[in-house]
């Protein structure tokens, strides 16, 4: 799955930084007729969680009320330097990770 | 907007609980929004206030509309927001997200883009660390596109 | 016989003179000249300028990578004869759609993309409307974001113009409408909740929040065929490129937005 990730490259510690991810993934809603009239089955990206240094500190359980390719942004303290790992997983159980590192100084 | 529970409420809740395997059966879609935050909160009351939703007034189009939710809160390891859930009452699954924070967020905010089924009022509520509750709504009108599209 | 002959030629002027006074004035580009984004909610601008959130980036990404993908039976990128995008392409969607000298055909970036793939690297087409097409096309247009449209009509490409324009200005469909009756004559009005735009081409690829997705400038003609009820042409069809060299005329010197956000 694409996904694209936003953080700042670096940081000052106890710094509030800002977190944005984008994953391409049409969020299949169920509700959708094909062409033959059948109900295109409901396959969308259910839980999110992003790990800083191991640690979880956002997580987000999503539904067809999210909207297609869904954006999320949210904030973390930062604290040492150290990776973010990104996890997804789809009702077909599809996995997405993306992992970025990010520096704290101070 | 959540009235806090009389208890004649509070024993129509619990009716309504008790109909949940009913309800489960039909799936948790079929559930009220009362009945979801009701999961949230275990009963406990809901306060407005404390927490702001943005949503725009009129919707370019109900497939993708931005929202960004935030509490007043200080984020610290004495008080945080542990959760907040979003719910569309008018779509046909009405929990829309739950999002997870906790002391380490730094800042209550998440911004993200939801579906809304039509013009209707988008509740969140907020679960803090206290134990304590809080809500805000926002209405949001949804038109349909002008044209039919069957490509 | 001859004062038949003169009568007739006579008449066949005065039809030509008054035709092309009318046609003159009916393809002038609308005034002034406003993006698609003029006619949106402050949701959808704040959307396409946002260039991480803009979900037609997803594409977009894909088209980089891909750009860098060695493909076919050469092993060749885009990369191996093109070098960096942000340099080669630079001003290429500006010049789109021309006429491709091997074929004397009109050629859109899509076609040329593909006519690249099968020939130059010899590799599999890309479908059109495909993830890979898209992507390629949004990367490619988008190293001219910001650029004004450059196109010239002259005796190679007036006949696909005046093609496009006919069809511009011809009703088609149940409802018997044609383009212009919206985009021309009725742009700033409302149909519907909708506020008519003037309908021009600069922006695409777009992510369409209505798609759900990424979509061709001709998917989107599909779309205004079946909103009145018109047989729906194919991508790539030679109709759709004349009516594609006809809306970037139209667009006058409008910047490119690729990638665009739409309602």
């Amino acid at each position: 799955m694409t996904a694209r990730v936003q953080v700042p490259k670096q940081a000052k510690r106890g710094e509030v930084i800002e977190i944005r991810i984008a994953i391409q993934h049409p969020m299949e809603t169920g509700f959708r007729l094909d062409d033959g009239g059948r109900a295109i089955t409901k396959n969308v990206v259910n839980k999110f969680t992003c790990r800083y240094n191991g640690i979880e500190i956002f997580r987000a359980e999503m539904g067809s009320g999210i909207a297609a390719n869904p954006l999320l942004d949210f904030f973390t303290v930062a604290d040492v330097s150290g990776e973010l790992v990104f996890d997804w997983i789809d009702d077909e159980g599809q996995t997405g990770s993306e992992r970025v590192a990010l520096t704290v100084t101070g | 907007m959540i009235k806090i529970l009389s208890r004649r409420g509070f024993l129509a809740q619990l009716l309504a609980l008790c109909a949940w395997p009913f309800a489960a059966a039909r799936g948790a879609d079929a559930d009220s929004v009362e009945v979801m935050v009701f999961r949230v909160t275990g009963g406990a009351t809901v306060q407005p206030g404390r927490v702001k939703l943005d949503l725009p007034v009129l919707a370019d189009n109900g497939n993708s509309v931005s929202l960004k939710v935030s509490v007043d809160s200080p984020m610290s390891a004495a008080s945080y927001v542990k959760s907040i859930h979003i719910y569309a009452a008018r779509n046909p699954r009405p929990n829309v997200a739950n999002f997870y924070l906790g002391p380490r967020a730094g800042r209550a905010q998440v911004s993200t883009r939801v579906r809304l089924g039509g013009s209707q009022r988008v509740l969140a509520v907020a679960a803090l660390s206290d134990g304590s509750f809080w809500s805000a709504t926002a209405d949001v009108v949804v038109t349909l596109s002008a044209c039919y599209d069957a490509t | 016989m001859t004062a038949g002959l003169l009568r007739h030629g006579a008449l066949a002027l005065l039809f030509a003179l008054t035709g092309a006074s009318h046609a003159q004035r009916a393809a002038a580009q609308p005034q002034p000249l406003k993006s698609g984004l003029e006619f949106t909610g402050a949701e959808v601008r704040e959307l396409q300028h946002d260039d991480f959130a803009n979900p037609g980036m997803l594409w977009a990404a894909r088209g980089e990578t891909l750009w860098q993908e060695a493909a076919g039976r050469e092993a060749k990128s885009c990369a191996s004869c093109h070098g960096d995008a942000k340099t080669s392409m630079q001003g290429v969607a500006t010049r789109y759609p021309r006429i491709d000298a091997g074929s004397a055909r009109l050629i859109n970036l899509e076609g040329r993309i593909r006519q690249c793939r099968e020939l130059r690297q010899q590799a599999e087409l890309f479908k059109y409307e495909s993830a890979e097409l898209l992507g390629l096309t949004a990367y490619v247009a988008q190293q001219s974001r910001g650029m004004p449209m450059k196109t010239v009509i002259d005796w190679q490409n007036r006949h696909n113009f005046e093609a496009g324009r006919a069809m511009y200005y011809r009703r088609m469909g149940q409802m018997n409408l044609s383009c212009a009756q919206c985009h021309q004559e009725n742009w700033g009005k409302k149909l519907g909740p909708e506020t008519i735009s003037q309908g021009h081409s600069v922006a695409y690829p777009i992510y369409r929040l209505e798609w759900q997705a990424m979509g061709s400038l001709h998917r989107r003609f599909r779309s205004c065929q079946s909103g009145v009820r018109a047989e729906l042409l194919p991508q790539g069809s030679p109709e759709f490129l004349d009516l594609e060299l006809y809306l970037a005329w139209r667009a006058g010197n409008l910047p490119i937005e690729t990638p665009g956000v739409r309602r």
